[in-house]
């Protein structure tokens, strides 16, 4: 990794950090050991929650003795649904409402009367320390009647199957048939029909940080302050003031340091309520971290997909159609609507011209834990599909892999291209700028492709199995409707950027202060930017998604400049001087003409924010501030290859990636040296998903893997040194041109290395049709196929 | 994740340690903490007492007496895998211990604790097995540490479960130390760098001056509740060439071993794990041998 | 409830306390000493984000009891920093090389490669991909944090050399 062109955060030869490679400003305290995590977190009184939870994955409640838990040295507070005040009794509401759910079925805080999955809370204990809260749990007595089990997905939609929810009518959790085009001649007059039925299990974010709140109430003035490790602290502010009837004036919601996000942190769970509901009836702060076992069982995850796909091709391997039936899991619970699934669903075009497509998808609950988007958000699933069939039709067409792709790929003259679906945002899904055909070549280019099947051959001659493997995506990012920022400058001359964005890693800080001070013309640490508050900023959406820098990155450019408008409108009036003579720089405002002729920043501000009868300019509002809610027409579009080269151990299953190169265009990039740290830590998830991260369950819905010995995480010997190639097709849409990267690198990967392993086995014809593609499973399909009966060489 | 309560004792001797184990039977004994933390962090274990054995000086060390390598069994992993005794006298542990978890679990984590905990894929019973381990093991008695041996290959009673009586601990054990340029090997299949061993292998070989074998050593983990030595192997090919007949005997009994299946592994892969990791820990041991007839 | 007296010396500094025998030692630190630095992100001692140096060798202190540091001397991530706030060679690299994204696992990460960087002068990189298997990233992919730790232990040979070191400032 070449660290020559690393800058460090100072004022920048020519003024300018936009691109620039600039260290971050987080960095300082984080490598002290100095973050403020939820957990760092030590207030006055503070009191320990527990949760106790159901070992069933569907069971009746039949009845709770918490006599003795109550009695226990050291506990405060034993709740169970019946103790919590009536309105936190009403499920989470629904946040994403869509006609085509059919239950949309939020968690409880507390389980009332039936727990759906293991690991659903049905009590909650407040103790002095989380060693008696945990004493106190194993004392409650619960009474279980166990319910009939919805354990798979498949099985859950057969007439007469056990139900996830006992007064449900069924499993279908929503249901949605999409299309566009002619699908039936599309497959009527084709030459090839290509179809395959794919299964994956994704597995979940598992952030090095669990989930965790701390709520403080002071009863003098009303006020309600929550801290959470979380990825959008308006939408828990939301929930939170709904669940305790709250006024929302007086509820406050604030995320310091979050050690990881992903996308599981997002949905608002029922511990942060209870937090809430008890450090209200207490007057004391309550505080419940998350440990490894309880992320396991209850933050989100996504989980099962089952995909049967067919593909209509012309003789010359163009793409006449695609069809495709999803089956999806969702889990106990709705906590993000049916958002993962559609996504994947509308995600399967990818960069390909297809002229019809319909698909069906079925999200069905079963008694697991919920799911909701992680780190790629059912895109990896779709393009895992899409990739893995056009393999099959290249060997149907005898036709190499990547050329198949080169004769489908969407041709940049074609851009804004008009895809057919409905995305996510309620608009319809235009690809708006990229250049797909050079992003792929790019990837083949660096990666040597032409050059593979000679290393191919020699590495076998020594009995070495290496194989390639190349996949393709495109993802909608930025998504609306808005994520606002403040920009003001502070009567000490320093310069604030307020946001409701909530980093958990991204960098935002660094980049919005690149952002703001290039157009207020200071330097970098004169910048001070303050992220995840309520009490910031009044409106927010959250930090998911891929949309941060172009919806906050574009609201604080837009407000930057109408402030930077501001100081030289305010500056020529008290320079008394025509607005044309004023130059910004250095943290002042000065005369062109007379440099000796200037004022402060802070002195500007101070005038600004109203000396009694001191007057403005015409047309000046009070403040050199704004607040801009940068509102996109839609999503954009970001793009990448990535290839793969790796080689495979025959007897064990076990890959060794060789290189790893990914092409990625994510428009304008703020600072390339987060955007390189984004796209290889998201490839480091799609290896996990590739052949490591499994979330299984057994028969019965029961978790088996709940802990890290388990459930394998990649290590640093897991993952290579990727090879990035970097292409900026500016985003059309919107005034940075900037497009979301903290996913793309995930998205691609599965797809990739599973294309790779089958490649480099090609000659014992084995195909595989899954991921994660576990050692065992690879063994298991070349005994069957007679592999071990040859020798390797002969 | 938080222990249960329990009572907390840090005896300095043995003589206290066994004293303490006869008083309190259902105490747990804690050595590294690597495996018996997590338990309790857990609450997968619940002990109303737990003896502290790090104060106990005696219980560590490492020495040559009578021609055997004794290990005390709370010499930490680390020191072990560092120790110039061991590399000199039983090459094939560091080798093993370059498998073993992580730095920071070895830097704690104790042979002996490793040995009690008996993970059918640890590789610490592995090799002390293939090494023809002889563990000492002391009880109370008369106000002092009382001793009995017992050869490694009747350790383990069932799934992590050793031969331990009622108040009996682990002290130490002893390793057979093979003549100077055996050849030696310690092959595994992990997921990952430092997993325990889905299937692994020890093996060791000495050769006459003709390069024939004078006397094999093979041990598999992750096979079954204890190492599984390949006997009938070893016995058949003495006097015979370090060759591919022998290697072929090693796969043929160690395919034949009664593999252990769990929820995520089958004892199909095992079965086949145990052949191709036989066939290569044997080749790299052969290739090490002195005397070995191709070197 | 079951309790010990204890006198450790943590990053320099002896502390006296009474702890219930059953409290983890990086519970301890965090919420005792209030060193927060140090963090939880299993408990079952695979993350590695809890790694201290325990007697000079890396350890979990998730694993380890606080009963059990009488009389030890531990080191945290508070440790490292220069007396003038300054960062280490280390952490200086991690910065420059952004191997730190969130942050969380970053304490241990550089506890571990401390002890690294302490015991061999010249790491490969496969030497220091092994040495931090131990420590679980979510945020980086490690290749960032492989590149910090080789460009850290490049700039403390040299400064053994007697080179002066040239940072990115």
């Amino acid at each position: 990794m070449d660290v020559s062109d690393i800058r460090p955060a100072t004022l920048t030869d020519d003024g300018r950090y936009i691109g620039k490679r600039v260290m971050r400003t987080e960095d300082d305290k984080l490598l002290k050991g100095q973050g403020a995590y939820v957990d760092d977190l030590h207030l006055p009184g503070m009191l320990h929650g527990a949760a106790l939870r159901s070992p069933h994955a569907h069971a009746r409640i039949v009845s709770i003795d918490t006599a003795a838990a109550r009695a226990l040295k050291g506990v405060h507070a034993v709740y169970t649904h019946a103790d919590l005040p009536a309105p936190a009794q009403a499920r989470v509401p629904s946040m994403l409402p869509n006609p085509a759910i059919r239950l949309d079925r939020g968690q409880e805080l507390l389980a009332s009367r039936e727990t759906t999955f293991a690991g659903e809370a049905v009590a909650f204990v407040v103790a002095e320390s989380r060693y008696i809260a945990e004493d106190a749990c194993a004392l409650i007595e619960v009474e279980y009647e166990p319910l009939p089990v919805s354990a798979d997905c498949r099985k859950a939609l057969e007439p007469g199957a056990p139900l996830c929810h006992s007064d449900a009518k069924d499993n279908i959790a929503a249901q949605v048939d999409v299309g566009f085009g002619d699908i039936a001649a599309a497959f009527d007059g084709a030459a090839h029909v290509v179809e395959e039925t794919y299964w994956q299990n994704r597995g979940s974010a598992h952030s090095m940080e669990t989930r965790g709140y701390v709520a403080e109430f002071h009863p003098a003035s009303g006020q309600l302050t929550v801290w959470s490790s979380g990825q959008a602290p308006h939408h828990e502010k939301k929930n939170l003031a709904t669940l305790l009837d709250w006024d929302p004036e007086r509820l406050r919601v604030i995320m310091n340091d979050v050690g990881g996000g992903f996308g599981p942190k997002l949905p608002f769970y029922p511990e942060e309520g209870l937090v809430a509901v008890a450090a209200v009836d207490l007057k004391r702060p309550v505080k419940w971290i998350e440990d490894r076992r309880e992320y396991f069982l209850t933050t989100t995850q996504e989980r099962d997909q089952w995909w049967t796909i067919a593909v209509a091709l012309e003789a010359d391997g163009r793409i006449r159609g695609v069809r495709l039936s999803m089956i999806h899991d969702n889990g106990a619970f709705l906590p993000w609507g049916m958002i993962t699934p559609y996504i994947s669903i509308t995600t399967t075009p990818g960069p390909y011209v297809i002229p019809a497509m319909a698909a069906d998808l079925k999200v069905v609950f079963t008694n697991k834990g919920a799911t909701s988007p992680v780190r790629g958000a059912g895109r990896p699933q779709a393009v895992f599909a899409m990739e893995r069939i056009l393999d099959k039709a290249a060997r149907t067409l005898g036709m190499d892999r990547a050329e198949l792709r080169r004769r489908n790929l969407i041709q940049p003259e074609q851009m804004p291209y008009d895809v057919g679906f409905i995305y996510r945002d309620g608009k319809p899904l235009k690809y708006d700028s990229g250049d797909y055909p050079a992003c792929q070549q790019a990837a083949l280019d660096h990666a040597d492709y032409a050059g593979f099947a000679h290393r191919k051959a020699q590495a076998r001659a020594q009995g070495r199995f290496l194989g390639i493997g190349l996949a393709s995506f495109v993802e909608g990012t930025g998504m609306g409707p808005f994520e606002g920022a403040t920009v003001r400058v502070q009567r000490n001359g320093r310069i604030a950027v307020l946001t409701g964005a909530t980093p958990q890693g991204q960098g935002h800080k660094t980049t919005f202060a690149q952002i703001a001070a290039e157009q207020l013309h200071v330097q970098l640490e004169q910048v001070d930017v303050i992220t995840g508050d309520t009490s910031g900023i009044s409106m927010g959406v959250g930090t998911f998604a891929s949309r941060i820098t172009v919806n906050a990155g574009n609201s604080v450019y837009l407000a930057a400049q109408i402030v930077r408008q501001k100081l030289i409108k305010l500056a020529a009036f008290m320079l008394k001087c025509d607005e044309t003579e004023i130059t910004l720089g250095a943290g002042a405002a000065s005369m062109l003409s007379n440099p000796d002729r200037r004022m402060g920043y802070g002195e500007l501000a101070h005038i600004s924010q109203g000396m009694p009868g001191f007057s403005f300019p015409e047309g000046f509002t009070g403040g050199l501030e704004e607040t801009h809610y940068f509102t996109p027409s839609q999503s954009t579009y970001c793009n990448g290859t990535a290839v793969v080269e790796l080689e495979i151990d025959r007897d064990t299953g076990q890959i060794k990636i060789l290189d790893y190169v990914m092409a990625h265009d994510s428009g304008k990039l703020i600072n390339p040296l987060i955007v390189d740290g984004q796209v290889i830590g998201s490839i480091a998830h799609g290896i996990g998903n590739a052949t490591l991260e499994w979330m299984q369950y057994d028969e019965g819905a029961q978790p088996i893997t709940t802990n890290f010995g388990e459930y394998l995480l990649p290590m640093a010997t897991d993952v290579p040194n990727i090879r990035i190639v970097h292409l900026e097709t500016p985003s059309p849409l919107n005034p940075l041109g900037v497009k979301g990267v903290g996913e793309g690198g995930t998205i691609p990967a599965a797809a990739a290395i599973v294309s790779a392993m089958e490649d480099a086995l090609s000659e014992y014809g084995v195909i595989f049709t899954e991921a994660p593609l576990v050692p065992q499973r690879v063994f298991e399909k070349l005994k069957e196929a007679g592999a071990y009966e040859v020798p390797v060489l002969p | 994740m938080k222990p249960s309560e329990f009572e907390y004792h840090a005896p300095e001797t043995l003589a206290q340690a066994v004293a303490l184990l006869a008083e309190l039977p259902d105490a747990k004994l804690l050595a590294g903490g690597q495996s018996l933390m997590p338990m309790m962090n857990f609450r997968y274990l619940m002990p109303g007492q737990v003896v502290d054995l790090n104060r106990v000086a005696e219980l560590s060390g490492i020495a040559v007496e009578s021609g055997r390598l004794r290990i005390g069994a709370m010499t930490r992993q680390r020191d072990i895998e560092q120790a110039p005794l061991v590399a000199r006298h039983a090459p094939l542990i560091p080798e093993a211990y370059q498998l073993v978890s992580h730095k920071q679990i070895r830097n704690r984590g104790t042979y002996g604790g490793a040995l009690c905990q008996l993970d059918p894929s640890s590789e610490q019973p592995c090799f002390t097995a293939a090494l023809d381990g002889v563990l000492t093991i002391v009880r109370h008695e008369d106000g002092r540490a009382a001793a009995r041996e017992l050869p490694m290959s009747e350790w383990a009673v069932m799934y992590m479960t050793p031969a331990l009586e009622e108040g009996e601990m682990l002290a130490s054990v002893s390793l057979d130390i093979w003549p100077e340029g055996h050849g030696y090997a310690f092959t595994e299949y992990a997921r990952r760098h430092g997993d325990y061993a889905i299937v692994g292998v020890a093996a060791l070989c000495a050769a006459d001056a003709g390069g024939r074998i004078d006397r094999l050593s093979v041990a598999l983990c992750g096979v079954g509740p204890g190492p599984v030595r390949l006997s009938a192997t070893e016995t058949a090919v003495r006097g015979q060439a370090m060759d591919e007949d022998a290697i072929r005997a090693a796969v043929r009994e160690a395919r034949a071993i009664d593999f252990m299946a769990d929820a995520h592994v089958t004892a199909d892969y095992r079965q086949h794990l145990a052949g191709v990791l036989t066939e290569r820990a044997l080749r790299t041991a052969f290739a090490r041998t002195r005397n070995h007839a191709g070197a | 409830m079951d309790t010990r007296k204890i006198t450790t010396v943590v990053n320099g500094v002896t502390y006296e306390r009474e702890v219930e025998t059953r409290r983890t030692l990086g519970d301890f630190l965090r919420h005792e000493l209030e060193l927060t630095g140090t963090h939880y992100g299993c408990e079952h001692g695979v993350c590695g984000a809890c790694t201290v140096l325990l007697d000079g060798r890396t350890a979990r202190s998730c694993l380890t009891l606080a009963a059990q540091v009488d009389g030890h001397e531990i080191r945290t991530v508070e440790s490292l920093a220069r007396a003038d706030g300054t960062l280490d060679e280390l952490q200086t690299a991690f910065r420059e090389c952004h191997a730190l994204q969130c942050g969380f696992c970053t304490p241990g990460m550089l506890m571990t490669l401390t002890e690294l960087l302490g015991e061999t002068d010249d790491p490969s990189e496969e030497e220091i991909r092994e040495a931090i298997t131990g420590n679980l990233c979510r945020c980086t992919g490690y290749q960032p944090i492989v590149a910090a730790a080789l460009l850290a232990a490049r700039r403390l040979r040299e400064a053994k050399a007697g080179a002066s070191i040239q940072h990115k400032e």
